[in-house]
């Protein structure tokens, strides 16, 4: 299967790309690393006229430390963050999600700012970094700003990102010694997550990321308010399922995924993921 | 769109259409066929090569993506006539069976021990997650690539 044709820029820089991204609107989209948008565009459910390849921007690829968060350039690859020693000190559950996405060759390619500018609830790093209480820097025409993750994700596929807009920086708040667990079900070795789970707890604080439990990544908030109130993990992820709105599939109906759900928050809450 | 491409040593200009993935480019402009096309979705592994070093899926990248860029192929392997290490791993143990998965698998297996020379059992099916191989010949497969990394 080959994508419709359409035309190929290739920008080397943020400030280069957004002035590609105005000149041509809504018919560009940004190439990262190719392993959403390709595929899309091979069965043709996505026929943008000019692709403008970002992925070269050398200076949208880092992993660095900036005190209370981790930044993460846009165009790091899923197997720098897997690799990360920073992240394995200061985000594990990051470096852990990013080693379930794909396959190594898939993690060869695939960026954290695809998947998440991708905005697939059945991603894991959308949901993983929503539930790390990420923030993401976006830049456009009049500069730059910010955007919670909590805010990021407005519906399926769909994300607060102007049509001129690129992500450039996933700020990741440094995990202090939480306690994480990462859980996902599928049925085959690199298949997307049936359900998967992101979660985080410190004491009284936590935060729980839901993969493919609605239109959107889902923030499990009342599991972690329950935490905050003194409830246990076993009665607070019974509570896993309140914000979701999952679909039925082949693969589970909606009330097998919220049984799921709230299995895989308990297992994720209480230990860590190896 | 003009790109100039290393492929197994030798560096090619070639002008592609900018849809063309880097799977058609090495079978058809370069008549590699060696590399083959599997699922076309990047999940069967079949059509894995090398792009700088490290494994890829060559259905899910573009031509125009691997301008600059260094790669190998399953022909890019033997050196004088003698197979690389991993192949005739594959031939001392039985590493196929109908062979279509086999370069694949090769390529996804050498870019693994690229990364870790010494992986356990575990860690190569984990490692090998992203090539399927449909008469289910996995046991020799993990066998080949173990004895592979025991005899470096």
């Amino acid at each position: 299967m080959i994508p419709a044709p359409f035309d190929y820029k290739r920008a080397s820089s943020a400030a280069e790309a957004i002035s590609l991204v105005s000149e041509y609107g809504e018919d560009a989209k940004f190439l990262a690393g190719g392993h959403s948008l390709l595929p899309l565009m091979k069965l043709r459910l996505a026929q943008p006229a000019v692709l403008i390849d970002i992925a070269r921007i050398q200076d949208l690829s880092y992993i660095r430390d900036a005190g209370d968060h981790i930044a993460i350039g846009a165009m790091t690859r899923h197997m720098d963050v897997e690799k990360s020693p920073i992240l394995a000190e200061h985000a594990p559950l990051l470096s852990f999600a990013a080693s379930h996405v794909g396959d190594p060759q898939v993690r060869h390619r695939g960026t954290i700012g695809g998947s998440i500018a991708h905005a697939d609830s059945a991603s894991d790093l959308p949901a993983t970094t929503l539930a790390l209480g990420a923030t993401y820097v976006v830049q456009g025409p009049n500069g730059t700003r910010e955007i919670a993750a909590a805010d990021f994700y407005i519906g399926f596929l769909e994300s607060a990102l102007a049509p001129d807009e690129m992500l450039t920086e996933i700020r990741v708040p440094k995990m202090n010694g939480a306690t994480w667990g990462f859980q996902k079900f599928n049925r085959r070795a690199q298949d997307w997550a049936i359900v998967g789970v992101a979660a985080w707890k410190r004491g009284t604080e936590s935060g729980v990321g839901l993969v493919n439990m609605g239109s959107v990544p889902i923030l499990a908030t009342s599991v972690a308010k329950a935490i905050a109130g003194g409830a246990s993990v076993s009665d607070a992820a019974k509570l896993a399922g309140a914000e979701a709105e999952p679909q039925s599939d082949l693969n589970a109906s909606a009330e097998y995924r919220v049984h799921l759900a709230e299995v895989l928050v308990r297992r994720a809450l209480e230990s860590t993921s190896k | 769109m003009k790109v100039t491409i290393t492929v197994n040593g030798t560096t090619h200009e070639s002008d592609v259409e900018p849809r063309t993935l880097l799977v058609q480019y090495v079978r058809e402009s370069l008549g590699l066929t060696g590399t083959n096309i599997g699922c076309d979705t990047s999940s069967c592994g079949a059509c894995s090569l090398h792009l700088n070093g490290e494994s890829v899926k060559s259905c899910t990248v573009l031509a125009v993506q691997a301008d600059g860029g260094s790669v190998t192929t399953i022909e890019g392997l033997a050196k004088d006539g003698v197979m690389h290490p991993m192949q005739q791993a594959f031939m001392e143990n039985h590493g196929l069976q109908c062979g279509y998965c086999t370069p694949g698998m090769v390529m996804a297996a050498i870019g693994l021990l690229n990364e870790n020379p010494s992986p356990t059992e575990e860690q190569v099916r984990i490692g090998l997650e992203g090539n399927l191989c449909r008469c289910t010949g996995y046991h020799n497969i993990v066998k080949s690539v173990l004895a592979c990394a025991n005899n470096k």
